[in-house]
Formats: C-alpha cells, sequence, structure tokens
C-alpha cells in the first residue's frame, strides 16, 4: 500500500486516493480540427513505461484535489509530488 | 513409549498440569506446552496424515515451519483448522484431531494411495483432468485430497483491525531483534516489537547463551520488558509479521484473547489485524532448519536436528531414547550433545562430509558417540513409527543400526520471506549454501540469522546498530565460532525421499518435472505443487531447487527462488474480515424516510448501495402483484415515490453556465432561472456516462441532477474537468445528494393531492407547467418541487431537508388517503417508466452507447465543443449498423420476454443482432413491454425478429418505437 504525499494534507495511505493514468497528457484543441488518428492517440495511447512516470492522483476520500505524482512503475517508489499548474521539470 | 518428559528443567509450569485430548484420547501437559511438545513429551509419534498418500507422519519441528502436524482444535462454531501442533499452547480442555485423516491418524483409509503412488506422479491433476474425463474424478479427489474442514457455522467471535505508526518495527525478538528495539527505545523512538512466540528471546529461549553475565533467556526477559516500558515502545508477542507491502507498509496478526478453539474469556477480540506504518523496518525473523532428502525421511521420528534441542531444552521432553544424527554441517552437533545431555543414546552421528571440522567429531568421541564421516542414510525402518536406519558408510556398506528418532540437518534457510516480499533481492552464499538478503527495496534491514550470520555476538552488534545503538553493545560471552557445511541436496538411493512433506513431493517428482522440461522454478512449483501447501513450502524450497540445479546442471544463483507471497503463516478470514461482516460488511445507505417505509410494510433491496422499497406488499400479496397494484395506481389515481438518492450536485459560480455548456451534451446555458432540463453527459469516447433533470435557481446557480449511481461518480468527474482541464473557470461544485429528501407524487390525482396537503403557491397546469421549478412550502415545510416526469403522469417531485422527510411523508399519505394513494416501490416504477419508453441508464445502456444509439443524433448539430463531442464522428461511432435502443413487442404471446434475449432475424442462419434491455409485464394492457438495443433498430420498424437464446427462444417480437401505445394507438400519459 503505498504512502502518498498530498500536496494540500500530507502522507496519507493509498486508499484515500485515486489513480488517473498519464499526467500532462495535453487534449487537443479546437477539436474540431484534429484527425481522427491524432484523436485516437490523445484518448487511447498512453505511456506504460517501466520506470519513473509522471501521473495524477485525486485525493478522493480527503480533499478531493488533484495532483501529480512522479512514481516508479517497478519499485513503486515515490520521488517528487506537485500541484497542477506547477512546472514539471 | 518413546518421547519422555524429563524429570527437570524446561520452560513449563510442573504445578499446573493441563488436560486435553488428541484424537479422542485423554493426556496431561502443564501450562508452557504447546501441542507439540506435551504430544511428544507423552510418546505420542503419529501425528498425522499426509496430503496426498496419506502416509503417517510424526513432527518434523518445533516451530513455524512445521510440516506435518496439522491439527483442528476445538469442535463446531470455534473449530480452527490446519492449526500447527507447534504454535497451538496449550490450555485446559483443548481437544485437537489430526487433519486429513479417516477415521484416525494412525488408521487411515486414505493411506492405499501409497500403495498406488505410481499412479499419483506428480502433474498428475493436469494430465488427468482434462475435459471431458475430470468430472469423474474431481469429486473423489476433493473428498480426499482435503486439508482439515472447516466449521460452517458462523463465527461467534469479534475480531478488529488496529492501524498504527511507528519510526522501527522490528520482527523477531531474538538476540538480534531485541538488540535493535532495546537501541531505538533508549534514544526516544517510537518502536514495535514483534515476536509471534508468547516469550521473547526466540533461539535464547532454548540455545545455550550468556549475554552481559545473565543467561540468554533472562537477559532476553529483561531487554523486553525494558523495551516495553519506554513511553513510545510496543512489545506485542504471540503476533506475526504476515505481510510486507509497498512504502513500509506491514501487516500484522496478533491472538489477542482465548487459545485457540477455545471461547474468547472476555470482552476483547480472538485476533487483531494490525496495518502498520513504519519508518524503518528491521528483520530479525532468524532462520529455519532445513531437512536432508533421503528415502524413508517421513517416518515419524525423523525430525529436525534443531527441534530436538529445542523439544529437550525448552520444554524439558526428549524425543526418544536411541538416536541417530543425520547432517551435512556442523551445527547439528549440538543436537547429539543435547540428547546425550539429557539422558539420551546416541547411536551414531552420520556426517555426508568426509572431514567435517575435527574438534566437531572430537567432541562426541570423547562421549563415547561413534562418528561415521562421508556416510548417508540410505533408509528408515519401522511402522508406523522409526525402530531403525541403514546407514551407508563412505566404502558403500550397509548397515541397520537401532534408532527411534533421527535429528537431520541440511543446514540453514535464513527467514527471509518478508525481506522478499518488500521487494529485496537474494543473494546466493554458496559458502553457507544459502539465500540471504541482498540489495533492499525498501528503508529496512535485516540482521542476525535472517541475514544469514549465525554467530551471537555479531546478531546482536548488526541488531544494535540497525537500531541505532550508541556505545557498545549487549556484550555475549562467547566468541562465535563459524560454521561449516558440505551441501548434500539428496542422497543417491531409492525409495520416496520427501521434499515437501506438506504437498507430498519427493525427489522423484522433481526428477520427473526435470525430464518434462518444467525446469523453471515458477513451472516447478505449479507442476508438482511443491511449496504450494500451508506452510507455503518454508522447508522445502530451497532443497528443490537445489535438487533442480543438481539436474539440470545449473548453479543454484541460475535456478533463482520463487517469489514469497504474503501470508507468512495462514491468516483466519475472521481477521482479515475484522468489524467488516454482517450488516457492516457493505453498509447500506438507508433513505432519510426510512422508517416510514418500514412502517408502510415495504419489501427493501438494495439498489446502488442504498437499501429501497422494491414495493409494499399488502398481507398475501405477492411481489408481483404488488407492483401490478402500484403501477395501476399511477396511471388511475396517484402514487408516492421516494427518489432520495437521485444525484443532487450544486454547480455555483460566475462560469456555471458555460461550465455546463462543456460538459453537457445538450446546451444548458439558455435555460431559464426557475426551468428544468433533461441532459446527457459523455465521456470523452462519446459514449453516455450520466443523464438527468437540471434546474438553474439563479443565474450563477444550477442544480444538477444526475442517475442514483451517479450521484458520487460525475460529481468527482465534475471536478476533474474543473482542476485539471479548465482552471480558470469561476466554479464551484458541491454534491448535495443526501442532504435533500425527495418524495414524488405522480398520476392523474397528484395536483389534487399536493393541494390538500396545502401548499402556498398555485399550482394549476398554467401556473406551474411540466419542466419547471418553484420554491415554496408544503405543509409548511419549506420545499422545493420539479415538474418533470419519469412516470408519463403528471408528477411533483418534491424535495425538502432530510430530516423532514418523514413529516412530508405522513402529510402526503395523509392528504393522498381520499385520492387512493399507494406508496410506489422502484419496480413499479421500472415498470411505468418502461411503458413509456424512456430510457433507464446503465439498464438499457452500456460502456460504449452513444447519444445516436439512443435517438440524441442532434446534439451533433451542436456548433460549440464539449466532452466527447469530437469522438461521435471517428468511424466506428458512425457506423450504421450499430445497436439503437427501440422497443420490441411479443408478437405470439402476452407473456414478457426475459431480459438478456438475443434478438435475431428469422432470415440470418446465426449470430444476435441485439438483446432485450428492459422487459415487464404492463397492467394496463395486460401484456409484456419491452426495450431493446437492436442494430440499425431505428430503421426496423415494424420487422420480425426471432428470440434465440433463453427461456423466451424461439419466440417473435416485433420492433416498434419504444414506449407502448393505450388500444387506441394514443400515448399511455393521454
Ligand atoms: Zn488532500
Amino acid at each position: 500500500m503505498l504512502l502518498i504525499a498530498c500536496p494540500w494534507c500530507g502522507p496519507r495511505d493509498e486508499t484515500e486516493f485515486v489513480n488517473g493514468g498519464e499526467a500532462h497528457i495535453d487534449r487537443p484543441t479546437p477539436a474540431e480540427s484534429v484527425s481522427d488518428a491524432d484523436w485516437a492517440a490523445y484518448l487511447f495511447f498512453h505511456d506504460n513505461p517501466r520506470g519513473w512516470l509522471a501521473e495524477r492522483w485525486v485525493h478522493a476520500f480527503g480533499c478531493r484535489q488533484w495532483f501529480n505524482v512522479e512514481r516508479d512503475t517497478v519499485t513503486h517508489e515515490i520521488r517528487r509530488v506537485w500541484r497542477l499548474g506547477e512546472p514539471r521539470a | 513409549m518413546s518421547g519422555r518428559r524429563l524429570p527437570g528443567g524446561g520452560r513449563i509450569d510442573r504445578n499446573r498440569p493441563l488436560n486435553f485430548t488428541f484424537e479422542g484420547r485423554p493426556y496431561r501437559g502443564y501450562v508452557g506446552d504447546t501441542l507439540a511438545s506435551a504430544l511428544l513429551a507423552a510418546g505420542v509419534r503419529v501425528v498425522g496424515r499426509s496430503f496426498k498418500y496419506h502416509r503417517p507422519r510424526g513432527l518434523l519441528a518445533a516451530g513455524v515451519e512445521e510440516a506435518n502436524a496439522l491439527v483442528q482444535v476445538g469442535e463446531g462454531a470455534r473449530a480452527e483448522v490446519n492449526l500447527r501442533a507447534t504454535e497451538v499452547e496449550l490450555h485446559e480442555g483443548l481437544t485437537a484431531r489430526a487433519v486429513n485423516c479417516w477415521p484416525s491418524a494412525r488408521f487411515d483409509v486414505g493411506a492405499v494411495n501409497n500403495l498406488f503412488g505410481r499412479l499419483l506422479p506428480a502433474g498428475f491433476y493436469y494430465k488427468t483432468f482434462m475435459w471431458p474425463d475430470w468430472r469423474w474424478f474431481e469429486p473423489v479427489i476433493r473428498r480426499a485430497a482435503g486439508l482439515g474442514r472447516p466449521s460452517i457455522l458462523p463465527d461467534p467471535d469479534r475480531y478488529e483491525t488496529r492501524h498504527a505508526h511507528c519510526d522501527l518495527l522490528v520482527v523477531g525478538s531474538g538476540p538480534a531483534g531485541l538488540a535493535a528495539a532495546l537501541a531505538a527505545s533508549r534514544r526516544g523512538e517510537r518502536v514495535m516489537l514483534v515476536e509471534q512466540d508468547p516469550l521473547p528471546g526466540g533461539s535464547l529461549l532454548w540455545r545455550p547463551a550468556q549475554i552481559d553475565g545473565r543467561s540468554g533467556s533472562d537477559w532476553a526477559e529483561r531487554a523486553a520488558a525494558e523495551i516495553a516500558a519506554a513511553p513510545d515502545a510496543l512489545v506485542l508477542t504471540r503476533t506475526t509479521a504476515i505481510g510486507y507491502f509497498d512504502h513500509n507498509a506491514l501487516a500484522l496478526l496478533e491472538r489477542v484473547a482465548g487459545a485457540a478453539g477455545s471461547p474468547g474469556p472476555d470482552h476483547r477480540p480472538r485476533q487483531r489485524l494490525w496495518s502498520v506504518r513504519a519508518r524503518r523496518v528491521v528483520l530479525a525473523a532468524g532462520a529455519l532448519e532445513r531437512p536432508l532428502v533421503f528415502p524413508g525421511n517421513d517416518r515419524p521420528g525423523v525430525m529436525l536436528a534443531s527441534a530436538v534441542s529445542e523439544y529437550a531444552a525448552r520444554w524439558a521432553a526428549r524425543a526418544g531414547d536411541e538416536a541417530v544424527v543425520f547432517t551435512n554441517n556442523d551445527s547439528a552437533y549440538a543436537a547429539a550433545h543435547a540428547l546425550l545431555d539429557t539422558g539420551g543414546r546416541v547411536a551414531a552421528v552420520v556426517d555426508s562430509r568426509p572431514a567435517p571440522p575435527a574438534r566437531r567429531t572430537a567432541s562426541l568421541q570423547a562421549r563415547g558417540v561413534r562418528t561415521l564421516l562421508g556416510a548417508s542414510i540410505v533408509a528408515t525402518h519401522g511402522r508406523p513409527a522409526l525402530t531403525g536406519v541403514t546407514i551407508r558408510d563412505a566404502e558403500g556398506h550397509d548397515h541397520r543400526v537401532a534408532a527411534d528418532v533421527l535429528a537431520m540437518s541440511g543446514g540453514w534457510n535464513p527467514t527471509v520471506h518478508l525481506f522478499s516480499q518488500s521487494g529485496g533481492a537474494l543473494v546466493w552464499d554458496g559458502e553457507q549454501a544459502l539465500f540471504r538478503p541482498g540489495r533492499s527495496a525498501q528503508a529496512e534491514v535485516s540482521v542476525g540469522a535472517a541475514a544469514g550470520e549465525f554467530g551471537l555476538s555479531t546478531a546482536i552488534e548488526q541488531g544494535w546498530r540497525a537500531g541505532g545503538g550508541e556505545g557498545a553493545p549487549p556484550l555475549a560471552d562467547a566468541a562465535d565460532e563459524r560454521w561449516t557445511i558440505g551441501p548434500l541436496w539428496r542422497v543417491p538411493a531409492r525409495g520416496k525421499a520427501f521434499v515437501d512433506f506438506q504437498n507430498d513431493v519427493t525427489a522423484d517428482d522433481i526428477a520427473l518435472s526435470a525430464r518434462e522440461n518444467f525446469v523453471s522454478v515458477e513451472h516447478l512449483k505449479r507442476y508438482t505443487t511443491l511449496g504450494m501447501a500451508a506452510d507455503q513450502g518454508k522447508t522445502s524450497n530451497v532443497n528443490a531447487l537445489a535438487i533442480m540445479a543438481e539436474l539440470t546442471g545449473r548453479p543454484i544463483a541460475d535456478v533463482g527462488t520463487t517469489r514469497f507471497r504474503p501470508p507468512f503463516t495462514p491468516a483466519t478470514f475472521g481477521a482479515i474480515g475484522g468489524r467488516a461482516r454482517g450488516e457492516l460488511f457493505q453498509p447500506l445507505r438507508r433513505l432519510p424516510a426510512h422508517d416510514r417505509h418500514v412502517q408502510a410494510g415495504a419489501a427493501f433491496e438494495e439498489y446502488g448501495g442504498w437499501l429501497r422499497p422494491a414495493h409494499y406488499p399488502g398481507a398475501g400479496e405477492s411481489a408481483h402483484a404488488a407492483e401490478q397494484r402500484e403501477a395501476l395506481a399511477v396511471r388511475r389515481a396517484v402514487g408516492l415515490f421516494d427518489g432520495s438518492p437521485l444525484g443532487k450536485i450544486d454547480v455555483v459560480g460566475a462560469d456555471a453556465a458555460e461550465f455546463l455548456d462543456r460538459i453537457y451534451a445538450n446546451t444548458l446555458s439558455t435555460l431559464k432561472v426557475g426551468r428544468a432540463r433533461y441532459g446527457l453527459m459523455l465521456n470523452e469516447q462519446g459514449a453516455v456516462i450520466d443523464d438527468g433533470v437540471t434546474v438553474r435557481l439563479a443565474a450563477d446557480h444550477f442544480l444538477v441532477g444526475t442517475t442514483g449511481g451517479g450521484a458520487d461518480r460525475i460529481a468527482a468527474w465534475l471536478e476533474e474537468w474543473l482542476q485539471c482541464e479548465w482552471p480558470d473557470l469561476d466554479v464551484l461544485v458541491a454534491p448535495v445528494t443526501t442532504a435533500w429528501a425527495v418524495l414524488t407524487l405522480s398520476g392523474p390525482k397528484a395536483r389534487d393531492v399536493l393541494d390538500a396537503a396545502g401548499v402556498d403557491m398555485a399550482i394549476g397546469e398554467e401556473d406551474f407547467p411540466h419542466m419547471t421549478f418553484r420554491e415554496c412550502r408544503v405543509a409548511g415545510v419549506p420545499a422545493r418541487i420539479s415538474r418533470v416526469s419519469f412516470t408519463g403522469e403528471v408528477s411533483f417531485e418534491v424535495s425538502v431537508a432530510a430530516d423532514r422527510a418523514c413529516e412530508l411523508w405522513d402529510r402526503l399519505r395523509l392528504a393522498g388517503a381520499p385520492f387512493g394513494l399507494a406508496p410506489v416501490g422502484i419496480e413499479a416504477w421500472m415498470l411505468l417508466r418502461m411503458e413509456m419508453g424512456y430510457l433507464h441508464l446503465g439498464a438499457d445502456t452500456d460502456g460504449a452507447t452513444t447519444p445516436d444509439d439512443i435517438g440524441w443524433g442532434r446534439v451533433l448539430k451542436r456548433r460549440r465543443d464539449f466532452v466527447g463531442r469530437r469522438s461521435l464522428t471517428r468511424p466506428e461511432l458512425l457506423r450504421k449498423d450499430r445497436l439503437q435502443f427501440v422497443g420490441v413487442e411479443a408478437v405470439d404471446s402476452t407473456v414478457p420476454v426475459p431480459v438478456g434475449s438475443h434478438l435475431r432475424s428469422p432470415g440470418l442462419p446465426s449470430g444476435s443482432e441485439g438483446y432485450v434491455t428492459s422487459s415487464g409485464l404492463s397492467p394496463t394492457l395486460g401484456r409484456g413491454v419491452a426495450l431493446a438495443m437492436v442494430r440499425a433498430g431505428r430503421s426496423r420498424y415494424g420487422e420480425e425478429l426471432l428470440v434465440i437464446t433463453g427461456e423466451g427462444r424461439g419466440r417473435r417480437v416485433r420492433v416498434t418505437v419504444p414506449g407502448v401505445r393505450g388500444p387506441g394507438g394514443e400515448p399511455l400519459d393521454g
């Protein structure tokens, strides 16, 4: 069970959170001028790396805030947590 | 009589005898005994039968790794099965039986399997249980192959879960663990020390040792007491760390109150599951001895050498009178000395090494013990228990020697289970022939024997350092002696040589697995079932993979181990469930007017986590009759329906209208204050995810209505879009579903009832038309009323604060009585909407249904973007043969067509063209009404289809627009 440091509430058990998949996926706009292939890539083709992954989580059973987490998909080590709107770097 | 109680010594209280029964026979032991030690001291040699061959088995070990002595303790509701006799604390009146034996351990019918052993080789199940034949074998095998039968009665005891945090969690209270916990507690850290045994001390409870000038067990007792007295420390005995999860989360199982199989004595729970988050973890779980693999090594009387020593020292129980020791390493020599020290005879020490350290052999020869070097044991004798062994000496000559106990040692395995579960990598230590912890994956360190360090001083020092100890560690009085080993993984001789005692896997089974190319340890495990019994291979895994390495000519390090999985020892479902059982397993939400529904005779069912009235059957009335009567009441008079679980979300802010325009597939910004509008929400794939009626309370305030199941999900969905995609919008979202109770009047007399109940505004059709919304008072209660209808009849959806639901219910029922008002449950409500052809999201749709599929193609004409819009023009969503929402009516009879029936054109030879999604008997028409999803359905009105599955198979139906019409073709709602 992961220990996730919500940027608003501090470290809490994984059971309080819901994973929202890969972070920093830009919604292509204007949507009507996006090709079928690009739209499909946005919808269905996300990275699934072995190693570091930036992903979104929401503190669903807490403050209900979304934020970003960088997690190693092999070891589950979390090395960074940052709020939406803060730079990824 | 073979085993016996020694006249003195041991950590038992000879002034407190205990009576117990095993297999129906009475025995005596003492406080401090385990069931195993008491049986051994009483001379009981056969304690169980093996799993596959039903061979008689005796005690193999003294601790958690025991593979043979699985017992059921207690009878009836408190019976616990598959307990290791070595871990069952004796108590007065304990009753125990061996599992897997019928009728008894000494005489067992299943032993016939032993004679047919050739017919039950490894892979037997895979080779035999193939369709269609497995049907014939399965019932017989299942009856014969069980390990214990759990009680089917409800568990009368209480279990609980606790959460804890600490700076340092120490697993194991042997010398290394105690040193770690002592050091950390002296530094003021929050320490948890966990010990599975009732007593702290680990090996100090039976191995001779001196620490800081005291006996090892005295030192352990004092150290544990000091730790327990520290302000932020907790010492948990009878507690096993059963799992090590991510980010230093560990699960502990504490046996709190009441011995196994007996009533809990007081208010305490029987067991407690701890969920612990530790900043650091010290693993000091010790090591387990390995058996040797030779023919007949499972005969009762063949035991681990360390177990022989432990029984003697801790429980004053001597395993036998005449012993032979068989070893490939130095550690077993201590067992020989222990036997001699307690008055036993040692006929021979058989060491497979040609030249063990001379000081080991010399010390025994000085006591008159014969040592045979480069020798091995090739057979054991005695029925059912050991009377002798055959020794093959270095020259290849066989000698038969009488013995009633054989103490064996194949080396040691550090208890690396938790380390491995934590994600750490094991490394093979060739010098000591064992796997020990390598690189750590979490904030954890292994110390002492668990790290492959068997010297007492080293163990204490490692623990002390891991605990952050300053200054000199506690001092052991003797220098560590290196022990040596010369691996002997199996004795090359004919006969059943067991590797996994609990699952009856032999060296020959491993050879068969290798011949059939199941050479990976993971395949070996599944093919032979090795390591898959309740002990998870504690004594067998390393022997098995070493044999596989030998057979395939690979280094042991390359063969590797299978994954260690939690739990370390079996955990009861009671402990895992904790308080979450019965009604608390998944607590259901109750309606604000629940008590009123009870009084009205409601039959409750669960809908989306809510306990809701399905219908209100009168005396002697069937469920079906009740639902028909209730639906008719709505059509002919008036019904009262509790719709409180329908989702309600406040959306407030300057950009609220803009936000909803982006979220909904239809436009909400043009909605006037005081008006209501039906809306659809899509996901980005273009599928419909929710629908409902939204009202505009003010220019910047909407009340979004969702389905009951969507209440929480849609609130989260709105938040996600606001936070992640449009943080610039000035909007706040607040789910308010449970703040309001919603009671709906529906039917031709609905307005009369509302009028009679008293409402402080005009409610005529012109004053308060369909799809409008007002705030007012109903019977004096502040209320909101929406003119929306799910039944097709005139409806008033009245919302009041949840705590005034009962009051409103009472007033409406009173006012409605003269008009024939009937409480209406969900089943009738669903019938009414089915008659109208109204969609029920989730029943008539699935995760791929688009707006066009349900007749909402017009949303595509919206010019502006909304969530999911771009996907609606993906080729897949524009296909002409998509499933579309239609009505179907039976052509051949009035009986409803079952939900789920697949439909197909009579002209097609195969395949399905759709299925029935909703169906019921219309009380108005006296015949079945149904809704369906049918390929290109809207272009097929009037076409006849065949029901091709289920009870209705062979029947004919006609495709119609959704919703039925009256006998004259008029809509049912006039
Ligand atoms: Zn939070």
